[in-house]
């Protein structure tokens, strides 16, 4: 019976204990359970809210920029050009009737010819300035010249719109005389630039450019300048030449913008400014009209675009001309021009241009055997060229275009062609409009 | 004598009320920009975008007008990193408005404030058209918006301290509304996850990064360089191998390529804003993402 009961007591003294033991335990662990979840709850909001801080953290600017030795260089760009033309006539044999060819202005060599590189470096000085220089590197018959194109200061948030600039730069007049020759639509001056510009008026002066706070953009510019450069010439201890002009513009919708300037330009007391068969020296007076429409769908000009441009210049000149050992003769010259070009960019990366040029002359003085050997008596005809252009420019870099002239600026027809190729390298630079 | 002092008193008292209620103009150069401005100043602002949202912002022209607008900003909102280089310089050199120059307060570019995602490690122009800082396109990823608001809205107070206090709290007000709707746009996107798309131009990486998108292709065979046939031909077989869930173009871009490749593959051809004003839906920043959110999930269905 002991036994027995000691048997029977057994399973039930296995069994009771465990039971109760089972009951302590399930509340244990379910405490213990709560516990956890509640723990493993306040930890994934934790990480929740560190991957949330993670997450604004990387869309967040991090590091400050690397310091180099060379951070603070100007922006450096080279500009390649490089041509082959052919001419119908000899180049060496151009002339313009009536008019006075300056330095630059005559034509780029028959055959093969390395035109200008430019290198351009440009940077802010300090908080006041910034600085710009080009220099331009051409071949003269195996002989290396270069040049100072441009090299200017300019301030930098002078205020009320005011902007200074010094030094050597293209004059503000006309629309195409203020970019640099690889902007132009045309590998060519027009002849009206040709002509009375001897290509691009240079100053070496000092500019004051000023935009009224108005809704309509206006700009007004003065420069003074030392007269060096044609269509001034010779040495002045002053002032030499000076300009002034004023140029608006605005929108019209959002796929039409234009722009009209008016031009004044004037040297005095000019001593012996040098052109290719005499001298002059007198007083030289210029006015400028031009006008730019542009054209882009929606103001995109990526895929479409049209461009049409007109200038016409007048300039009035007395004085004397003078040839060595011959003579000499006075000068009342009123010289005038104009050209008119559209460009139309008919798909991504190809742009055609049409462009037709034309002067006119009306010169005389007391010597007129002179003039007529200075090439000043036009007898009534007027140089006139008409061009036509194609150019392929896969990125905003480069370009090649081939060009077609057919030039009168003699009485003889000179059919001249080329092929052109324009490369930017380095950094980008912005584009006036 | 008490009349003219009357007089100046009066006149003056024209000119600060005047001062006071002279609005800050503030010149953006994307339409993004204007929108957050919007967001942030309100009535306190005066606000010109000088694109639209349907202009390529990398290359428009320094135009009259925009010279004009330029002249008279008080504070300068652009993208930065370089997208604008092409124009924004002749602004600041030609109009020589002190207030927007580099380093003024005045002068704010977005992507100095946040992080920006494929910066080069390769600088040459052989690889297209890239920026050195990385890509700009930043207007894509709404939380990166929110980044530059938060510093936008300092540089407000800072420049107009008038009105430091609207600013502020118009600013409280934007970043709630725009945590707000970043998690329902965060939820509304939930199915594109790990999704492959095949895009335009590299316009999208912050909107990939934010949604858990995955660039497979770009048409353009390089960044700026436009899809060429055996480019294009090259995607298609693509297509037909790996699964693709759509082609993407923005509102400003030319579609015929991304319309080819759909016709050819029958993958979706979906048109985004890109920003506000891209499309009709999107005439605000919450519009934009609203509709380009929608825009994507509707082209799976």
């Amino acid at each position: 019976m002991r036994k027995h009961l000691l048997l029977a007591a057994l399973p039930a003294a296995l069994v009771l204990p465990s039971a109760v033991f089972a009951a302590d335990d399930v509340a244990t662990l379910k405490k213990e359970l709560d516990q956890l979840k509640q723990d493993y709850q306040q930890r994934i909001e934790a990480l929740e809210k560190r991957i949330e801080a993670s997450e604004q953290k990387s869309v967040a600017a991090s590091a400050t920029p690397a310091q180099k030795a060379n951070s603070f260089n100007p922006a450096l760009s080279l500009v390649l050009n490089g041509r082959v033309s052919t001419y119908s006539r000899s180049p060496d044999d151009y002339a313009l009737t009536g008019f006075a060819l300056g330095e630059e202005a005559g034509l780029e060599k028959e055959g093969f010819s390395l035109g200008e590189s430019e290198i351009t470096l440009a940077a802010n000085t300090d908080q006041h300035w910034r600085g710009q220089m080009t220099l331009s590197l051409a071949d003269n018959n195996g002989e290396t010249s270069s040049s100072v194109e441009e090299a200017f200061i300019e301030t930098l948030g002078l205020g009320h719109g005011l902007t200074v600039r010094a030094g050597r730069f293209f004059s503000g007049i006309g629309y195409l005389n203020g970019k640099h020759a690889h902007a132009w639509n045309f590998s060519d001056a027009p002849l009206v630039y040709r002509g009375l510009f001897g290509n691009q008026i240079k100053q070496d002066g000092l500019r004051l450019s000023w935009l009224p706070p108005t809704d309509q953009y206006i700009e007004l510019g003065a420069e003074i300048g030392n007269g060096q450069s044609f269509p001034a010439g010779g040495s002045h201890s002053d002032i030499g030449d000076w300009a002034v002009f004023a140029k608006t513009g605005g929108d019209i919708g959002v796929s039409h913008s234009w722009q009209l300037g008016l031009s004044h330009y004037q040297a005095d007391d000019i001593v012996g400014r040098e052109a290719a068969t005499h001298s002059f020296s007198g007083d030289s007076k210029l006015n400028g009209i031009d006008v730019v429409y542009k054209w882009a769908p929606n103001g995109n000009p990526q895929d479409k675009a049209l461009t049409l441009l007109a200038e016409y210049f007048r300039r009035d000149e007395n004085g004397s001309v003078d040839i060595e050992e011959t003579g000499s003769s006075s000068l009342d010259g009123n010289q005038d021009g104009w050209y008119a070009e559209g460009i139309f960019k008919f798909k991504r990366h190809w742009r055609a241009g049409l462009r037709y040029d034309q002067l006119n002359s009306n010169n005389s003085g007391d010597n007129s055997e002179i003039l007529t050997e200075a090439g000043l008596l036009a007898d009534g005809f007027n140089p006139h060229r008409a061009s036509a252009m194609l150019e392929w420019s896969p990125s905003e870099f480069s370009r090649i275009r081939v060009q077609y002239n057919r030039d009168n600026s003699l009485p003889e027809t000179d059919n001249q062609g080329s092929v052109q190729y324009t490369q930017a390298l380095g950094s980008h630079g912005a584009h006036q409009y | 004598m008490k009349i003219q002092n009357k007089i100046i008193v009066a006149v003056m008292a024209l000119f600060l009320s005047r001062n006071a209620l002279a609005k800050l103009s503030v010149f953006a150069c994307e339409p993004e920009w204007a929108a957050l401005a919007q967001e942030l100043g309100g009535d306190k602002l005066k606000i010109t975008s000088a694109t639209s949202g349907l202009q390529d912002p990398h290359h428009i022209q320094a135009r009259p007008s925009l010279l004009a607008r330029a002249r008279r900003a008080d504070l300068l909102v652009c993208t930065g990193a370089e997208l604008e280089i092409g124009w924004l310089p002749v602004l600041l050199q030609k109009t020589g408005n002190p207030k927007i120059q580099p380093g003024q307060p005045g002068y704010f570019m977005a992507t100095d404030f946040v992080k920006l995602l494929e910066a080069p490690t390769k600088l040459d122009r052989s690889e297209g058209d890239i920026h050195a800082a990385g890509n700009p396109h930043i207007q894509t990823d709404p939380r990166r918006i929110g980044e530059v608001a938060k510093t936008l809205a300092q540089r407000l107070q800072q420049i107009d301290p008038d009105h430091a206090s609207d600013y502020a709290s118009r600013y409280a007000d934007f970043d709630q509304r725009w945590r707000a709707a970043i998690s329902r746009w965060q939820k509304q996107a939930e199915p594109l996850r790990g999704k492959s798309i095949i895009v335009q131009h590299k316009s999208w990486v912050y909107l990939e990064h934010w949604l858990g998108l995955t660039e497979a292709a770009t048409l353009e065979v390089k960044p700026g360089v436009p899809a060429t046939t055996s480019h294009l031909a090259q995607l298609l077989g693509m297509t037909k191998t790996s699964p693709v869930y759509a082609i993407i173009y923005a509102a400003y871009q030319n579609p015929r390529s991304a319309k080819w490749l759909a016709g050819k593959s029958g993958l979706p051809a979906v048109k985004l804003p890109f920003t506000v004003g891209g499309t009709k839906q999107a005439t605000d920043l919450f519009g934009l993402f609203d509709d380009t959110i929608a825009r994507l999930t509707g082209a799976g269905k």
